[in-house]
């Protein structure tokens, strides 16, 4: 089996949805003939025609608040955002009207908002966002931050069969970076369930995204470094979290690490934080210590937006410490 | 109409901001633009011809493509270059891209030009506030705003204009009709037949015109200041021109229409018909327009010069002015690999001062 980017994994995971179910359609600016500023969609309107793969004005509300209505009648709708820091302009959508859709009027909405996130790419503010926590602060909705291309391709899947609205966050810096080969077959992986990246046994580094990556780097460097043995947790789905995982591997190692992109505030590292504390107290020999970008919005220049993003060695630095305690 | 010394300057405004952009090409093949390039190719007569309509105290809101009415207006090319190229002391310090910067504020000491933000359409309702201070202060000063085609498709299009009209704001609102919206060509963002149709539909004054006729564009626009200044309220004008560029240097525009590009370029490009109109019916002689195009290069030669030598900003500005007060953020503790040597400098003019002890602690 060839190997194939995160890109083309989640490009594959919406051919093969499309094909195994006619309900399932596209939704997006620029998606259609020209494949997405990404090209995350080509060749899916040839594929597919216009009726399935629709290029939208540019009109968020309108094209999450379409989606719902339809998911509503019984279609799969995925919308791209065409930068996932567009969402704002549908967040009223999402978080007033599909986020309680169920749970006030019993109406299913069973549609995936998918786009490209995260920064290291020199985007400047406005192409480089993370705004999962608040997505997540939200009942109702399902939160997906895939880090591989195994994981793009079959957490996409099951993001597109589940039952509600999945915000489906794909890292652009790991677009055309990451590869994998795909597992033979319909390889669809579970929302909601965390995976061991790295086994380890002195202390545990809990992440998602494109910093799994850079939690990885550094966990080899501290190996080779300083003898230490590092688990990282790559968790896949925000929304719902998978607290079995993060108290395993808390109860294993007695020391965790959370590491994410986004801000600090409000970060969703605060609510893991606090899971630990509430529920594995006792299993701590070190307090839950964060490594995450700066309470600022995010700046253009490289030395700027290195500077506010988490680095490999910012982990190994609080690693280090964790170790120490 | 304009007296033949300013319609050289509206030369002189086109020519600037293409050649301006031609360097910029030149800088980003050389990979010295950090982001992406965005051309207004084609499109120069546009953000000329109407933000020259403007008088100094007046407010203009650019969108990506209206380089040129950020020129006129009173950015610097190297303003603008040391944008594109993240420098250290950019007006916006490095943490912002392209025209996104502004000067703003009281008539008399600043521009009057506000740096958009990328989500499209925003900049309208920002706008309607823009000119609702005027009208509320009795200042005498028009506010004008640009939108792409695409733009006018997003919920803060509709809300601003549509509150703008009702209060009958001072607001000029620009339509740049260039055909496409990245990919998306225009019938499949309106179903409208033309944009300056929906002027009906807000209740405000509309007005179509030949976007590459840059003194049409400026008498139209012209019109519609003045309107806004007598207390007339809103305008929307659309300007009929075409991308002959690709949504950003990256894009090599494989979905427009074969010959589309040509035709515009051949019978269509703002600046040579302007020089034809200024060769054959204001009888300039060619020297004239000769001697312009070598102040600019020369021009644009030294800004590059000043943007090239100019400082990358440090990593530790990074923390400062978020909010007014207090002046800086601490870098994170774990930041112990920053390069603590710029600690405790003072950066340029108004910026923070770090204290290390503080700075470096949990
Ligand atoms: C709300 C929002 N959605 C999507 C985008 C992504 N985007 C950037 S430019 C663009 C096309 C803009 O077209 P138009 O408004 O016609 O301006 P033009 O580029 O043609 O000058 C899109 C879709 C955005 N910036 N803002």
């Amino acid at each position: 089996m060839a190997e194939i980017t995160y890109l083309e994994a989640i490009r594959e995971a919406l051919d093969e949805e499309m094909q195994r179910d006619a309900n399932v359609f596209m939704l997006g600016e620029d998606i259609g003939a020209f494949g997405g500023a990404f090209k995350v969609t080509d060749g899916l309107m040839a594929k597919y025609g216009e009726s399935r793969v629709i290029d939208s004005p540019i009109s968020e509300i309108a094209i999450v608040g379409a989606a719902a209505g339809a998911a509503h009648m019984g279609m799969r709708p995925v919308v791209e955002m065409q930068f996932i820091d567009f969402v704002a302009n549908a967040y009223d959508m999402l978080t007033n009207y599909v986020a309680t859709a169920r749970y006030r009027a019993f109406l299913p909405c069973p549609m995936v908002v998918r786009g490209p996130s995260g920064g290291y790419v020199r985007g400047g503010p406005f192409h480089s966002q993370n705004p999962e926590a608040g997505f997540i602060h939200t009942p109702g909705l399902k939160v997906v931050y895939p880090a591989t291309a195994e994981d793009a391709k079959g957490l996409m899947k099951a993001a597109i069969r589940d039952e509600d609205c999945v915000l489906f966050f794909e890292h652009k810096y790991l677009y055309r970076r990451i590869k994998g080969v795909m597992p033979a077959g319909d390889h669809v992986v579970p929302i909601g369930k965390a995976r061991v990246a790295r086994e380890g046994n002195d202390l545990s580094i809990i992440t998602y995204a494109a910093t799994v990556h850079k939690a990885l780097e550094a966990a080899e460097q501290l190996q080779a470094e300083d003898g230490l043995s590092v688990e990282v947790i790559d968790l896949r789905t925000l929304a719902p979290l998978d607290d079995e995982a993060i108290f395993a591997t808390t109860r294993k190692t007695n020391r965790v690490l959370v590491v994410h992109e986004d801000t600090r505030t409000g970060g969703i590292a605060g609510e893991i934080t606090a899971r630990i504390s509430e529920s594995c107290f006792a299993h701590l020999d070190a307090p839950v210590l964060r490594v995450t970008a700066h309470d600022i919005p995010l700046p253009y220049a490289p030395a700027l937006e290195d500077f506010v993003l988490p680095q490999v060695n910012d982990i190994k630095v609080a690693a280090r410490r964790l170790a120490a305690w | 109409m304009l007296p033949l010394e300013r319609k050289l300057e509206l030369y002189h405004w086109m020519r600037l901001t293409r050649t301006l952009e031609e360097r910029l090409v030149a800088l980003y093949r050389q990979t010295k633009v950090v982001g992406g390039l965005f051309r207004s190719l084609g499109q120069e007569a546009d953000a000329v011809g109407s933000c020259y309509a403007l008088e100094r105290r007046d407010v203009m809101s650019p969108l990506i493509r209206n380089m040129g009415a950020m020129l006129v207006k009173g950015a610097t090319p190297v303003e603008i270059l040391k944008q594109y190229m993240a420098k250290g002391d950019s007006p916006t310090r490095g943490r912002e891209l392209n025209i996104h910067f502004g000067d703003i504020g009281a008539a008399e000491t600043t521009r009057g030009f506000l740096g958009q933000i990328s989500p499209l359409g925003d900049m309208v309702p920002v706008m309607a506030g823009v000119t609702m201070s005027f009208k509320m202060r009795g200042e005498d000063r028009v506010g004008l705003v640009y939108v792409g085609d695409g733009a006018t498709s997003t919920g803060a299009f509709h809300e601003g204009i549509n509150f703008a009209a009702v209060q009958r704001l001072p607001l000029v609102v620009i339509i740049e009709n260039n055909g496409y919206a990245y990919s998306t060509p225009t019938e499949k963002q309106t179903a409208a037949k033309q944009f300056v149709d929906k002027a009906i539909g807000y209740g405000v004054y509309g007005e179509q015109v030949d976007g590459n006729d840059v003194l049409a564009v400026y008498d139209c626009t012209k019109r519609a200041v003045d309107r806004a200044r007598a207390g007339g309220g809103v305008s929307l004008l659309e300007f009929m021109t075409f991308r002959r560029k690709g949504h950003a240097e990256h894009d090599n525009q494989s979905y427009v229409k074969p010959g589309e590009v040509e035709a515009w370029a051949a019978d269509n490009d703002p600046i040579d018909r302007f020089v034809r109109v200024l060769l054959d019916r204001e009888k300039v002689p060619r020297s004239t327009l000769e001697a312009i195009d070598a102040r600019i290069i020369a021009e644009v030669d030294a800004a590059t010069d000043v943007a090239e030598a100019s400082p990358l900003p440090q990593p530790l500005d990074a923390l400062v002015g978020v909010y007014a007060d207090p002046p800086a953020e601490r870098p994170l503790w774990y930041r112990e690999g920053a390069d603590v040597s710029t600690l405790g400098k003072e950066r340029a003019e108004g910026w923070g001062t770090y204290d290390v002890a503080k700075g470096a602690a949990l």
